[in-house]
Order: structure tokens, then sequence, then C-alpha cells
């Protein structure tokens, strides 16, 4: 008789240097050796980012993700949506990474039992069970430093006495009981610009991706209501689960009960029909002389279209051709590193002045003999631009109902440079 | 199983505790070198049983903390598998999760001491906790004990019938544990997920499909009744279940609905077919005209509809599923909208991209249009991991048209000179592709890719030689030139395949390179021996073909190279060497065949296909494994084809005990819009009572007409307005939906929804003059900080304008019951967590709902809602026996719906039957003999009833808030009977719910003698606030009030007939009695409502 076994069957967690330092089974065993397969695909990549998402052995499939140099490779034995694995596994990143404030393999070492704990909330044979970070951290505590200090003289755990209301109601993102002596709600408006800026300076290819991250703590269960001026602008949102769909589709208002602290209210993309305004330029002269083993290299970064605002934090990383040996350079402004085994130059630059123009300028040494790079390296260009949303987007206001205290509300716009490059 | 024996020593034992206790400390620091032969691991777990052992829960935990390390790293733990069962039964939360941990690990493979600890799960299987009950269930069904399967078949049956959502959703993950465990149980566990699937909670739904799909996908039977409500809880389900459900509808509609696609294509062909595409009961319907249109299955659209806005979820595995869903169910101008959605997740990390892009390359195959305008958002960026920028190439390749080829081409440019060669390789094809796609830029293409030819790079060459053949197979007549140039490049390309190309090119056409051709195959045959295996066998082939057209110059050269094949290492060349002498080389032996050499080898081939390699992925549902990896992974199921005839849409109207308001759809033609309104939608429009249905009908009419319009480009638009089939009322709730303004996960009730609203849309009036300043100091200040005075005065209006708003509010209260809709509002969800749980209530109560009251009681007035019901009681009352009836049975019950004929009327469901075994034609109702007051709403004459068949209608009767009985005939075409119909006491309230604090205040106002109190004996089995609930609620249709106090049980309810209220408490005492209170104006119905309620509580 032939039955199936869907979903996720054992997880192994695998570091850079090819060991499984975690295994985690939800239905019966699965040998380590299944990771073979895993790791001959992996020799098979160029590099990391290659090793292919999904993976078909004789008897299993291995979904994989890759997140803060750690493999999470997952197990699979039959027919399952492929997102569906990728997702949760994602899922469980966040987790670890909101449980210990890093997903590295130190944190998991050290917190494994907790791990354990929170793989096998999180997962009911292998069907997906509680991901809502505020209901699992309501079956387990984080760990912090005071209560490790507090469990180890009282003998008390981790583990919460109190058994978990929210995943019984119709929210389960949001937990029961919630006290605060200070009632915040911060919202944070984070535009990123992605570009594509072509030789000549035009821009190939332009869109603004935006999140609202929230930062809420209000006690009790407050209904809130956010409203923007131009709600026109967003062109395509994907919500949390606490927003109230059709409240969105008839009045462009978001409606919610927020989840406790810090959680992504909505992510929205500003169509790209509309022109985006770069705040940025770039000037670049690079070159390999034929037949020298040198090359010239000089780039300057000015604003533009900044709405008054200072452009800051710029950071610009190149990856240069393999045939580039070392860089002589100097920087007006800020300072520049240059890693000859990666051939990653990274110039941090910091503020840019419209005065003074930041700019890099020196020789680029090749490897004798070597044939000239044929093409230039492109630039990528991160900055920030703080108290503006670079497509104009504005939060109206935000009221609140069904509790009677008065909140503190805040918000915060910021431009981000996102996937910013400029061809060269 | 030495390990076990010792094991069942030391259980047996029941172990000394001092002597542990003492050893505890005293080993675990003294792991002696010493014993530098026995592995110290052993001697680790020695020391680890002593902890485990000991009295303390901090050194247990401590082991068992180091233990659950082992399992981590893949170490072997086993052997401490009884010391460890032992405590699961320990009263640490902590240490219990624990052991649980390792009993999944090992019970498999210590079976025998598993047993031990399934008698304690099976205890905890009856604790009064639900979340106890939940998790016993999971551990004891992850225990893969073959020798326990009947007792977890016992506990899933069980569960499945608990009345706590959350069990059941475990029951639902238990089955398909069994089913793994044990395959023979099937036939049980599909009784079981029969049963999980008329669940109304959102939170089963998404597991009790899983185990459907595990246990039993080609049941689709199973899913008929249970369509509708799939879809509409869909929202609310959690994002996993969404998935999963998605998945299974979209099996589901492809057996069941005809296909949309046909008209899409050619509607002038489908004229006749169409007719023939309409069901039967479509056919009934009278002088409809015909159509020229397809009409979608108003359950076809449904689901379509149901699932759009899924594609705003930020989870990206919610989203593929409902484009799968799209581009496998929607009629094709509708699939375009999921294109948006899909760009959006390439923002998302690698692992999201690699499937999305798969995925979308599929789809930009068929249908270009779809992602043309997103063509950028492909766009490749240099730090691409190259499997993404692969993908990304193919879907611009794909994308490709006349219009846009030259941007594209452009953006090429740039690509083939990246750093990443293999990159670069996969561009030059795709520019091939192009090329062979679009023949206004074959030229420039080809010339470009000759440019390429000097290109330093060995890999990029190669690739545009090999591209380069290609094209010049599908057009060779003027490309002479690029021959000569390619012959030329033999010197330096080392590349065996792009050598080999060259070289077949060259022998392909030697004809038109005559002089070329003689003096390349006398260079190769001088490096014959070091060539690569390819680049032989393209050797032979031009020495072949040249020996063939020009002998004279080459026939030495020719014989030279077939004599170093002849010996070469390789069998291979060995065998075409062989072969190509005894074809072309004429000598006695060779028969008629080396006539025909010259045609043989020198015959026209077609030239290749330059096609995607994701052509024939389309034959996988898409988002599948079995897509992703191009080959039917285990337990695929295939998407079947469309059927020819839709098979009877009528399997998936729901009858009886599910819904009262399904029956008209079968029997009245009339009728049948309202009900069907009501059931998908939660439309607000029927303010009016049940006689308009011509108003209704006209309005719905006219709604379709308005979505026809908005829809115009899309052929499938609804049929005339003057039909009142169901497509058309459905059409219509999108719009109707639009009115609502929450949405259908709020629990809450609707006119709470709509007070909610006025009052957002009176302060947003009043603010309107503050929005400026506010929003000026907003962007000014930037600071994370807004004026508290400002908000300060629009609460003040606020109140003010809600408390003007008072009387108007009281008369929407009452008209409430008729706003309902019992389907969307999951009520179930959170009402039996009210009862075991001693939390705060308003933290539990649907917390959308009490935050929306707490925020209205801001006002001083209390609010008090009608809410659905939350307990249909099953009990059959006997109307008309069988024999009395001459064959007609009736029985009816109350649905404890609100009452569509008018808000004082009781609704009544009842069953008719013929038991007989001829037809019975014309029932309907006669003489009526009500008491003076009341009145009824008759169901409408049923023309004929099959034998065996049975039909249940809905009527309303208005019992002026009395237990009087309502006496009428029942009538066939041949025969009266009289009948009557008394309700009980319980029948003639509708549940309200209110808050803690209104209802004392209300109760404060009824004292006196407007209250009835009795005390009662309480059995002690019925202590429990969850038995409490269900067992007044099974008499009496109340509300549960949530209570801040253990002991004390809040009901509340008014009468049907004049809206008064009736407030139940009940307060347990000491010594098990308890204390039950009733408040209502209405004395005579409060006190035999006590009278009903006194044994309820005191039977066992």
């Amino acid at each position: 008789m032939c039955f199936q076994q869907k979903m996720i069957h054992s997880l192994f967690l695998i570091n850079c240097s090819g060991d499984i330092f975690l295994e985690k089974h939800w239905k019966s065993v699965v040998s380590q050796s299944v990771c073979d397969y895993f790791f001959e695909a992996q020799e098979k990549a160029i590099d990391v980012e290659n090793v292919p998402p999904v993976i078909s052995t004789p008897h299993h499939y291995l979904i994989s993700i890759y997140r803060d140099k750690i493999f999470f490779v997952s197990v699979i034995q039959t027919e399952v949506p492929p997102l569906f694995v990728i997702e949760f596994l994602h899922r469980v990143a966040d987790t670890f990474q909101d449980y210990f404030g890093e997903c590295s393999e130190t944190a998991i070492k050290d917190n494994v039992v907790i791990v354990y704990e929170l793989l096998e909330e999180m997962l009911d044979n292998g069907f997906p069970l509680a991901t809502e970070s505020n209901i699992l951290k309501e079956l387990i505590k984080p760990p912090t430093i005071l209560r490790s200090v507090v469990n180890s003289i009282t003998g008390s755990s981790n583990v919460g006495d109190t058994l978990p209301t929210g995943q019984l109601s119709n929210i389960p993102w949001r937990r029961a009981g919630v006290k605060y002596t200070n009632n915040e709600a911060y919202f944070d408006v984070i535009e990123e610009i992605d570009a594509i800026i072509d030789k000549s300076g035009s821009t190939v290819f332009a869109e603004i991706q935006g999140v609202i991250d929230s930062c809420i703590k209000l006690s009790g269960m407050p209904d809130l209501s956010l409203s923007f001026m131009n709600p026109r602008l967003l062109d395509d949102v994907s919500f949390h689960p606490c927003i109230r769909f059709k409240r969105w589709e008839s009045e462009r208002v978001l409606s919610f009960i927020p989840p406790d602290g810090n959680f992504r209210l909505i992510s929205y993309r500003v169509s790209s029909q509309n022109l985006v305004a770069i705040p940025v330029y770039v000037k670049h002269l690079i070159s390999f002389k034929e037949n020298s083993s040198s090359g010239r290299f000089d780039v300057t970064i000015g604003p533009k279209q900044n709405m008054g605002k200072t452009v800051e934090g710029v950071v610009m990383t190149v990856h240069m051709p393999k045939a580039v040996l070392n860089m002589n350079l100097t920087a007006t402004q800020g300072s520049y590193t240059f890693d000859p085994v990666t051939k990653v130059l990274a110039w941090d630059v910091g503020k840019i002045t419209p005065q003074k123009l930041p700019n890099l300028k020196g020789i680029v040494n090749l490897q004798s003999g070597a044939p000239k790079p044929e093409e230039n390296p492109s630039l990528n260009i991160q900055f920030k631009i703080q108290q503006l949303a670079i497509s104009g987007l504005k939060v109206n206001r935000l009221d609140m109902y069904g509790e009677k205290y008065k909140p503190f509300k805040g918000v915060k716009y910021i431009t981000k440079a996102g996937k910013f490059q400029v061809r060269t | 199983m030495s390990g076990n024996g010792i094991g069942y020593g030391e259980q047996g034992g029941e172990v000394a505790p001092e002597l542990a206790q003492e050893a505890a400390p005293t080993t675990a620091p003294s792991v002696p070198a010493a014993f530098g032969l026995f592995s110290s691991d052993t001697k680790k777990n020695e020391d680890l049983k002593q902890m485990l052992e000991s009295s303390k829960d901090s050194a247990k935990l401590d082991a068992m903390k180091r233990i659950v390390g082992m399992i981590a790293k893949g170490k072997n733990a086993s052997e401490l598998f009884p010391a460890v069962v032992k405590n699961v039964a320990s009263k640490n939360i902590e240490i219990k999760k624990l052991v649980y941990v390792y009993l999944m690990r090992y019970a498999e493979e210590q079976q025998d001491l598993a047993l031990l600890s399934i008698s304690t799960f099976q205890r905890a299987l009856k604790d009064p906790n639900q979340l106890i009950r939940a998790s016993a269930l999971r551990v004891l069904s992850s225990i893969r004990v073959p020798i326990i399967v009947p007792i977890m078949m016992l506990a899933i049956k069980e569960a499945s019938s608990d009345l706590s959502p959350y069990v059941r959703k475990n029951a639902a993950h238990a089955i398909q544990k069994l089913y793994s465990l044990d395959p023979e149980q099937k036939e049980m566990l599909i009784e079981v997920i029969e049963k999980l699937l008329r669940d109304r909670s959102t939170l089963v739904a998404g597991s009790v499909v899983m185990a459907f799909e595990e246990v039993c996908p080609d049941r689709i039977d199973l899913i008929h009744k249970n369509y509708r409500k799939l879809c509409n809880l869909l929202v609310d389900v959690e994002e996993w279940g969404q998935v999963v459900i998605i998945h299974m509808l979209t099996r589901y509609a492809r057996t069941q609905f005809v296909s949309p696609w046909k008209t899409d294509e050619d509607v002038g062909d489908e004229y006749n077919e169409n007719n023939f595409y309409e069901s039967d009961e479509e056919q009934k319907e009278k002088d409809r005209k015909v159509k020229k249109t397809y009409t979608m299955d108003p359950d076809h659209r449904l689901l379509l509809r149901n699932t759009k806005p899924l594609l705003q979820s930020r989870n990206a595995a919610v989203v593929m599923a409902v484009a799968q869903l799209y581009w496998h169910l929607a009629p094709k101008s509708e699939a375009g909208i999921i294109s948006k959605s899909l760009v959006r997740l390439l923002r998302s990390n690698r692992e999201v991209q690699y499937i999305v892009l798969q995925n979308i390359a599929t789809m930009s195959i068929q249908r270009k249009g779809m992602f043309e305008p997103y063509l950028k958002s492909f766009y490749v960026r240099s730090t691409d991991p190259t499997m993404i920028k692969t993908l990304k190439l193919e879907i611009m390749t794909n994308l490709a048209n006349e219009a846009n080829i030259s941007t594209l081409l452009r953006e090429f440019q740039t690509y083939v000179k990246s750093q990443d060669k293999q990159f670069a390789a996969a561009t030059i094809q795709a520019i091939g592709r192009c090329a062979t796609n679009i023949s206004e830029v074959t030229d420039t293409c080809l010339n470009g890719l000759v440019c390429l030819l000097s290109n330093r790079d060995e890999i990029v060459v190669a690739e545009s030689v090999v591209v380069i053949k290609k094209l010049l197979q599908t057009q060779p007549a003027h490309h002479g030139e690029i021959i000569k140039h390619m012959a030329k490049l033999l010197d330096n390309i080392t590349v065996p395949v792009a050598r080999a190309s060259i070289l077949w090119l060259i022998g392909e056409y030697c004809e038109r390179v005559p002089k070329i051709a003689p003096d390349v195959l006398r260079k190769t045959a001088k490096s014959f021996t070091n060539e690569d295996d390819l680049v032989k066998l393209q050797i032979l082939n031009l020495g072949a073909k040249l020996y063939l057209t020009n002998s004279k110059q080459t026939k030495l050269l020719t014989q030279y190279v077939l004599n170093l094949g002849k010996y070469d290492q390789s069998y291979d060349i060995r065998d075409r060497t062989r072969f190509i002498r005894q074809l072309i080389v004429p000598n006695e032996k060779s028969g008629a065949l080396s006539k025909y050499a010259k045609k043989i080898f020198l015959a026209q081939k077609p030239a290749p296909l330059l096609e995607s390699p994701f052509k024939d992925r389309d034959h996988f549902q898409l988002g599948t494994l079995s897509h992703t990896l191009n080959s039917r992974a285990t337990g695929y199921l295939e998407l079947s084809d469309w059927p020819e005839v839709a098979p009877d849409p009528a399997v998936r109207n729901v009858e009886v005990a599910e819904s009262a308001k399904e029956w008209t759809a079968i029997l009245s033609k009339t009728k049948k819009e309202k009900p069907t309104e009501k059931f998908y939608s939660e439309s607000e429009e029927e303010e009016e009572d049940s006689a308009s249905t011509s108003a209704t009908e006209s309005e719905s009419g006219s709604e379709s007409e308005k979505e026809r319009k908005e829809e115009s480009s899309s052929n499938e638009s609804s049929e005339s307005s003057s039909s009142t089939g169901v497509s058309s009322d459905s059409e219509s709730e999108e719009s109707t939906e639009k009115k609502t303004s929450g949405a259908a996960e709020e629990s809450d009730s609707e006119d709470i929804k709509k007070k909610a609203k006025e009052i957002s849309k009176s302060r947003s009036t009043f603010s309107s003059s503050d929005t400026e300043s506010s929003s000026s100091e907003e962007s000014s200040s930037n600071s994370k900080s807004e004026s508290d005075s400002n908000n300060d005065s629009d609460t003040e209006k606020s109140r003010n304008a809600t408390s003007s708003k008072k009387g108007e509010k009281t008369v929407q209260g009452r008209k409430a019951p008729n706003k309902q809709d019992v389907f969307l509002l999951d009520l179930d969800d959170f009402y039996p967590v009210t009862t075991p749980v001693a939390v705060p209530a308003a933290a539990i109560l649907s917390p959308s709902l009490t935050a929306d009251l707490e925020g209205l009681s801001l006002s001083g007035s209390p609010v008090i809602d009608v809410t659905t019901q939350v307990f249909v009681p099953t009990k059959m009352h006997e109307m008309l026996h069988r024999m009395t009836g001459k064959g007609l049975s009736a029985h009816y019950q109350f649905s404890r719906q609100p009452c569509i004929f008018g808000d004082r009327m009781v609704s009544v469901q009842v069953t008719l039957t013929n038991t007989s075994d001829q037809k019975i034609e014309n029932i309907h109702i006669g003489e009526k003999k009500l008491p003076p007051g009341m009145r009824m709403h008759e169901f409408n004459p049923i023309e004929c009833l099959e034998p065996e068949r049975s039909v249940t209608v809905s009527m309303g009767i208005d019992f002026c808030d009395s237990t009087q009985t309502a006496s009428f005939q029942l009538c066939t075409k041949d025969d009266h009977f009289n009948v009557n119909i008394q309700p009980p006491v319980g029948e003639l309230l509708l549940p309200v719910t209110m808050s803690e604090k209104d209802f004392k205040k209300e109760q404060g106002m009824l004292t006196g003698m407007n209250e009835t109190s009795a005390t009662i004996d309480v059995a002690p089995q019925n202590s429990t606030s969850r038995v409490i609930t269900e067992r007044l609620m099974k008499a009496a249709n109340l509300g549960v009030v949530p209570s801040g106090q253990d002991k004390i049980h809040r009901f509340a309810a008014k009468t049907v007939h004049s809206g008064s209220l009736m407030l139940v408490t009940v307060e347990l005492k000491e010594s098990s009695t308890a204390q039950l209170i009733i408040n209502t104006e209405k004395t005579v119905i409060g006190s035999v409502l006590l009278r009903e309620l006194k044994p309820v509580l005191s039977q066992g």
C-alpha cells in the first residue's frame, strides 16, 4: 500500500564548511546521508548563491534556503508547493533572528533547547502550526541575560506557564493581556529605490518599493485605522494578515488590530509608470588600457532632486574584474577598502555636501599579461535620506478605537537605495 | 535490546529516590578520565540517568536539555529511554515538553517502553483545558507505535467532536499521522474527515483539507457540500491552510466546471455548443434566450472572487497559489491580474525569486501579453546569482516581440559583456532565439553575433558559433561570407562544440565555399588525432560530404581521414568510419545504398527550432514541485482537463441542518434569489421584509447590469438581466459587498461594524478641518509626535456625535437580525474559548468586537447587539407521523437563525418526507387556527414530492412571546392534516452580546418583580464553565456575556417579538448548588424559562 507523507519531513542546518550542526525530524528519522546530495550540488555551484533551492534525490526532495551563512535544508518526500516550504523556512530563520538577535550558528548552538522547542511548536507532523511570533513568544519566552540568571537561581524555565490564547482566537497574531504604562505606536515609512542607470546616466529602470514597519506598544485590544493623504500612489500592496482587506478596497484606509511589538504592516510598490526622482547622480570614468597593466578609476557622486534633504550614509561597492590586482586611490571624503581576494571595492562616503562633491580617483593595477577586462564593473550605491518618502506618500492620521487611553503616535519617513546599480 | 532490559529493571524497581538524589550531584562532576577504553558517551549517559531520577526538577531539566542537545546533533540517546519516559507525567511544563520531544524521536524504536507513557496521554485527553487536550492528542498521535492505533483512532474520533476548534484542528493533523502509520484505517478516517470538513471553524479548515489531500484526494464528492463554505472561509484561514485549500479547490474546480477558455478563443464556434453545455437545471428555466456567450457557473465565479484578495498576502506561497489558480481556472482575460503580484514577489529572497521566475517563464511562453508591461522588472543586475539571471533572460526572450526587440537587444549587449561567462553564453543563445522568432531582426542579430566571434573569451565565441550555425541553417542562401569567416576562426577556436559546429557548417554548405572546404579538411586531417571525439566525427562527416561533391580534390584526403578513424581508440569513431566507408566508397559488396549516398548525406535538413526549455513544462500544474523539477514528483496529482459537460451543480447546494436558506434553490424560482445571496455574502440589503421579492429581483438585475458594463471587455459577463438565475445574483454580490465596510474576518455582527463606520465617518467629517493642521504639523516636525490636544478635540467631538446618534442606533439594533450572515461570521471560533480558560475575557472574545463595544460604550449608553446563534439544536420535533399523514411525514426544528420573513418571527425548519411509493403533489398550508396576534409566514407550496425524497422548507412564526401552540392544516392535493407547532420557551429568544458592565447595568434596572430566581443542584460534572455554557445554550438560544468571575456565568438574549431583554445569571455556590437568576420585563416568559432551565444543570 502506498501512502503519502506530505510536507516537511526533516530539517538539517548546515554551516558554510559543510557541517550538519542541527537536525530535527518530525516523522521517522531520515539519515544524515541524504545531505550528501546537497553537498554534491553545492560543489557544482560556483558559489553559495547558486545552489539550486530544489534538488531531487532518488527518494527525497531537498528544498533549501541560504540565510546568514547557514543552509536550512528540508527533506520532502512528496509533491508540495516549493514556495510553501521556502516561505516556511524563512519564517523559521526570522523567528531565530527575533529570538536570539541573530540567526547564526553560534546563537543556534547556544540555544539548542529553545530552537528545538520552537521547531516543535512551529510544525506538527510537518505542517505549520504556529508561526506568529506573538504566539510563539507566549509559548516559549525568548532568552535574555537577566532571565537566564534568574532561571539559574530560581530554577524556573523559559517555557511559558500561561497557555497561549492567541492561537485560539481569530486574531492569532495578537497576544492577550497586553499592558504598557506608556502606550506608543510608531510607524516607519521606508522607501527603497530600485534602479538601473546606464552608462550615459539615463535611467533604464526605476521603481519604488516601500514598506511600513510598525512598532506598536499598546495595551488591550486597540483597533487602529491609518489613512493616507494620497493612497492612490500605492500600486500594489501586500498586507499583514491583521489588515481588513475590504476596508482597504472600499475606503483605502488601513484598519487593523495590530500584533504586539514590531511587525511589517504593509509593503507596497509605487508603479514604475510614475517617474521616479533619482536622488543622486554618479560621474564615472573607468578605463583599462590595452597592453599596459593599469587602468584609471575616477568616480564622483553628487546629489540631485533631493527635495532639500541631505543624502547620507552613502556607500559604493564595486565588484572589480578578476584581472584587477590592486587599486591605488585617493578619496576626497570617507575611506575606501579593496579586498584583493574577492575583488570588492567599498567606499564609505558618508554624507554628501553639495559644495564639495566626494570623489574617488586613482590607478588600477592589473595582472600583467592578462587580457584587458572587457566590461567595466557596475557600481552599487547605497544611500539614505531621512525625513523623506521619495514617492510623496504621506500618512494622514491614525485613529484608535476600542481603548480609552491616548496613545503616543509617531510617523517617520526614510528613503533608501534598494538595488541601485549604475552601469559603467 | 540489552538497554531495554536494564531499563525495565530500573523501571520495575521504581528507584529509591534518596539514593538517586545523593548520587546525582556527586557523579556529575566526577567523570573520571581513567576509563579511557569506554566511550565517554556511555558514562555521560549514566550520569544523565541519575540526574533524571533525582527528585529535583532542576536536575531533571538539566538532563533533559542535554539530551535534547544530543538529539539535535544527531547522536544516539535511545538508551536513556526508560529513564526519560518516567518523567512524562512531570508537573514541570518544560520538562514535560522536552520529554515529549524525546518521545516523538525515539518511541518508534522503543515501542514496548513507549507504551508506558500512553496512559498519561489518555488521561490528558480528558482534561478540561483545551490546550492540554490538544497537545496530548498531538503527542499521542506522533508516537509511531502500531499497537496504539485503536487508541489513536478512538482519540481522534472523540477529538473531532470536541467543542474546541483548536482540539478539532489537532484531530485533523492526527488523521494524517494515523494514516501514515496504518493505511488500513482509511475508511474510518475518511468518516472523520467528512465530519471535520463540515466544520465551520477557520482553524480547522486548513488542517482538514490537508488531511483530505493526504488520505483521500480522490474523494471529490466529500467536497461538494463544503465547497461554498470553504470559498467563503478562505480569507480567514491561516496562511498555510490557505495554500492547501487553494490547491485542492483548483483541482476540484477543474473537474466540476466547464472551461471558460473556449469562448475566449472563438465565440462564434461556441454558439451551438453552449446550449449543450447548460445543465438540466438551467434548461428548465423557462423561455430563456439562447445565449451567445458562455456563462460561468456562479460557484466558479465565487472561487475566483474569494481568492483574489489573497493576491495581497504577505506570504509568497499564498500569492503563488492564487496565481496558479487563476492561471488554471480563470477566463484568459482575467488571468492578467496575477502578474502584478508575481512581479512583486521578485523583490523577495533568491529562493522565492527562483521559483516565481520559473513559473513566470512557463506562463510567458503561452501568454506573452500578461507580463509584457513588466518587462523591465526582469532586467538583470550584475549582483543577481547566475540561476536568477538565466531565468530572467529566459523570460525576456519569451517576451520579445517586434515592438520591444530593439530595447531588449540593447540590454542583451550589456549582458554579453558580463563577467559572468556562463550568463554571457546564455545571453548569446537568447539572442539567437530572438533572431529566429522575430524575422525583422534576424540579420541584425546575425551581424552582432559575428562580431562576437572576435571576442577574446572562448566560451562566448564558442556559443556564438553554435548559435550562428543554427541561424544559418534557417536561411543559408546568402551567408557565404559568414561561413568563410568562420572557417578562418577554426585556427583559433579550441572549444570542441564550436569546432564541430564550424566543420558541420562547412561540410553542409561545401558547395558554396568550394575553395575553402578542401583546405579545411586538409588542416583538420593533420590535427585529427589530437581532436576531441565530437570534432573527429565532424571531420569524418566533412570528408564524406566533400568526397561526394568534390571527389577529385579530396578523395585521397578523405581516405586518409578514414584510415585514421579506423584505428581510433573510440569505438564510436571506428564504427562511424566503417559506416561511412561502406556507404561512400563503391565496391562490389556495397549494395544499392551507395548510389543514394549523396542524397543521404546532403539531404535538405530541417532547421532546428530554437525553443524555450520551459516549453514542455506547462503540463504540470504551476507552483508545484513537479513543475520546478520538470518531472513528476511522487504524489503529484494530475490536474484534470475541463469536463465537456459540467457535472450537476446542484450537488453543492447545502440542505437541511446546514442552512434553512438553501431549500428554495431547488423548489422555487422566485424565492431563489434571496437565500443564495445571503448565503454568499454579507449583503445588507434586506431591509424590507419578505414579500418584496420583485424588488430584490430588479435590484439584482440592475446590479448585474452595472457589473456587465464594468466587465464588458470580458466575455463572461452575466446573462440577460431578466433571468433570475443564480449567476446574476452572485454577480451582483460583488457590488453589494462593497457596501459593507468591514472585512469578513471580523466576527462581529454587521450592525456593530456599521456603527463603527458611522462613528469613523462622523469623526472624519469633524476632523476634516483639523486634518490640515495636524498633517502639516506632522510633516513639518517629522518627529515622532502628534499633538494630543488635536486628538483630544477629535474624540470630544466624536463623543458628541455618538451620543447624538444614540436613538438611531437602537432602531438599527432592532433590525439587526435581518442583516446577519451566519456563514461568514464564524462565531464557533471564539465561543468555546470563552468558557474554559480563565483569562481576561476581553482578550478572548472576538477582540475587534469587544474593542468596538468598548469604544462605543464611551457614550454611556449600553450596547446590546444581536449576534448569531452559537449552537444549533438538532432536536427534531415531530409534526406529522407518516402513518397519520398517509405516507407524508413532517418534522420541525428551530434553526435559531434570524428569520428572513420578518424580524418578529421565529424561523422554523420543516422537513417533509414522502415515505409512500407515490408522488405527493401540491403540499401547502391550509387553514390556520392561530391565537390572537400570532402571525405565520407559510412556505411556498411544493408542487411535487417524489417517493423517498424529502425537502426542507422554512417558515416564520410570530409567537407573540408566548408558548402557545400554532395550529394549522398541512394540505396535500388530496388530503389535509391538522398539525401544530409548540415552541419551547428557549426558542423564543435571540442571543445578544453585551459587555459585562452593560449587563450589570441592565440587571440593575430589572430587579424586584422583574427578577425570578431559584437555587438548583448542580451535578458535579456540570460545574465546569464549558459544560454550563454548552447545556444552557442547548436549552435556550442565549448569547454568552464575557464574565470576569469564575463562578458567575452570564447569558443574555432578547425576546423575538418584543425585543425585551432576558438576562440569565448562573452563580455557582458551595456544595454543588447554584443560584439561577433571570431578569426580564416579561415575567411570565421569565418564569417559564426558569422552570425549563432548572433541570438542565442538575441532570447528570
